[in-house]
């Protein structure tokens, strides 16, 4: 791929997941302190900085990127701060990208953490008759888990899912995230242990649900040239795609948080979904198939939407996720191992963090640093994410 | 004895408040006949389409189950739970016509045993939370048979 198409990750860094209970920026100082560390690059040769915006919980969450830029020190560097809920970490390193790929910056600090509260996520407070998100809530009480639960559901009806499929999924991840210094959960779990966690939203089980955590993740994305004469190597990490698309009409799969799917009664709908085509658009930008994938970080909300991950990127087609994870293919050792990090299933939810850790993961996988669940010979990693209201998020990382 | 509270909708304008046979109020564009809800009021979302005028349009009171769930622990605020908080069904229905799938929750006492992909229910009233004037009513899903309509999807 040429310079002009990708740019290199020199660093990257995390704080630890948990439920530590204190400022947000703490976790995204920790965070960017190691990836500059592991990138050697001194923040005040940072020329931008992305920030991945909370709105829930951490203040002054609405302006993350100036958060965390006067948090390090003010020194004039350009900032730009996005939110696109679950996706707000691809969206930070989208905009950091196109400022280096348009030869804006060759530094670039991209930065998202979050603190969580206990419990089901909830929707700003006040009385918003407006809001989508409040009205699900409040008519409905759709929580998050219950769009998970839908999917999981009809997975069922459709390609004849079992609970216990579902289940070794989180069995799967548990084993994976056990040596990972960053996860938050780092036991394992057996089948048994997953079936008789309480119900929250049938089939989904509280082991099968992504927990709301506090975490932080950064990365130092800088470009082709600066990164081969700072490192002195051409042995780098690269981005070679980022995929931020929406939804084509008519979206005909029901998304959180809406009442309903759009009308497919005027124009009918051939092509991909939703899901399917944040990383079509990805593959599509990298000039590479799911064929070339070793190892991918997937956006597993709950137990079951991991399994439809495989299939929406292309690692199987339809209705064959089940048999890929019986057959240990997307276990650390198999084909394509999916969610060496342990997953949301072992770290839980901080969401403007999340999809920029997914890199994170990958980096350290391509490396070959990824201690304890080591996907071996990896040399490309594809992330998936879905943020609220329709942005996708998918990032390809090679090396 | 009968309630002597006021019933009112827990939204304006999303249904009719006709206990008999009762409608979810959508839009349909009135270039290009895409049908939405809630409502579309400002700009039809068919990106091939201009349209700016949208007719209300009752949506098909029967459909099928898309898919199910139920929320077993109860939903934070703004959600309005009764005390002690009674677990519900929850289902995503599609409608023929319409061609969309339609959220709602399913009528007290059917549980997901109750529901299967495929399952034909229909729209009716029902009381979402009250307070010591009001009702506050909102739409709901209920098995046309009562339940257990088995099917493969």
């Amino acid at each position: 791929m040429p310079d002009d198409k990708r740019v290199a990750v020199l660093g990257a860094g995390m704080h630890p997941w948990g439920k530590w209970g204190r400022n947000f920026v703490e976790y995204g100082l920790a965070a960017a302190g190691d990836a500059l560390s592991d990138a050697g690059v001194a923040w005040t040769d940072v020329q931008y900085v992305s920030g991945a915006d909370t709105i829930r919980n951490g203040y002054p969450g609405f302006i993350a990127g100036a958060t965390f830029a006067q948090a390090l020190g003010w020194t004039g560097a350009r900032v730009s701060s996005s939110y696109a809920a679950c996706a707000s970490g691809a969206q930070a390193v989208s905009n950091a990208r196109a400022q280096i790929l348009a030869g804006l910056c060759d530094v670039a600090l991209v930065v998202g953490a979050d603190t969580t509260p206990k419990g089901f996520f909830t929707p700003v407070g006040g009385d918003r008759k407006d809001d989508p998100d409040w009205l699900r809530f409040h008519l409905l009480g759709a929580t998050n888990p219950t769009y998970f639960a839908l999917y999981a559901r009809r997975r069922m009806a459709l390609f004849g899912a079992t609970e216990t499929d579902f289940a070794a999924v989180k069995v799967k991840n548990a084993r994976h995230g056990l040596e990972n210094p960053y996860a938050r959960y780092r036991k394992e779990v057996t089948i048994d242990e997953v079936l008789s966690s309480p119900m929250v939203a049938d089939p989904l089980r509280l082991l099968e649900i992504c927990a709301t955590s506090d975490g932080g993740a950064a990365l130092v994305l800088t470009s082709m040239e600066f990164a081969r004469r700072h490192a002195g190597t051409d042995n780098l990490v690269t981005i070679d795609a980022v995929s931020t698309v929406t939804p084509r009409y008519p979206q005909t799969v029901i998304e959180m948080p809406n009442f309903s799917t759009d009308s497919a009664a005027t124009i009918s709908t051939p092509g991909p979904t939703f899901k399917q085509s944040v990383a079509l658009a990805a593959y599509e930008e990298a000039g590479i198939g799911p064929e070339d994938i070793n190892v991918a970080e997937v956006y597993d909300l709950s137990s079951a939407l991991e399994l439809d991950w495989y299939e929406d990127i292309g690692l199987c087609k339809e209705g064959e996720a089940e048999r890929m994870l019986r057959d240990g293919d997307t276990t650390i050792g198999g084909r394509v191992p999916v969610n060496p990090s342990g997953g949301l299933s072992c770290f839980g939810e901080a969401i403007p963090a999340q999809a920029i850790a997914q890199v994170c993961e990958l980096v350290w996988q391509l490396r070959g640093q990824a201690e304890g669940r080591q996907v071996e010979g990896a040399r490309v990693g594809i992330t998936a994410n879905q943020g609220l209201f329709g942005h996708g998020s998918s990032i390809i990382v090679a090396s | 004895m009968p309630s002597a509270k006021t019933r009112v909708p827990a939204i304006d304008g999303w249904f009719t408040l006709d206990d008999d046979a009762p409608t979810l109020l959508g839009s349909r564009c009135t270039s290009c006949g895409t049908y939405a809800f809630p409502k579309e009021t400002f700009f039809c979302r068919n990106p091939g389409c201009q349209g700016k005028e949208f007719a209300e349009a009752p949506l098909s009171r029967q459909g099928t189950v898309w898919s199910y769930t139920d929320a077993c622990y109860q939903p934070p605020k703004p959600y309005v739970a009764a005390d002690p908080y009674v677990p519900f069904s929850i289902a995503a229905v599609e409608l023929a016509a319409e061609q969309m799938v339609v959220m709602g929750q399913v009528v007290p006492g059917v549980g997901v045993d109750e529901l299967s992909v495929g399952t034909e229910v229909e729209l009716v009233l029902d009381t979402l939370y009250e307070d010591d004037e009001h009702e506050y009513i909102v739409w709901k899903w209920k098995p046309v048979n009562g339940g257990s309509e088995v099917s493969d999807a």
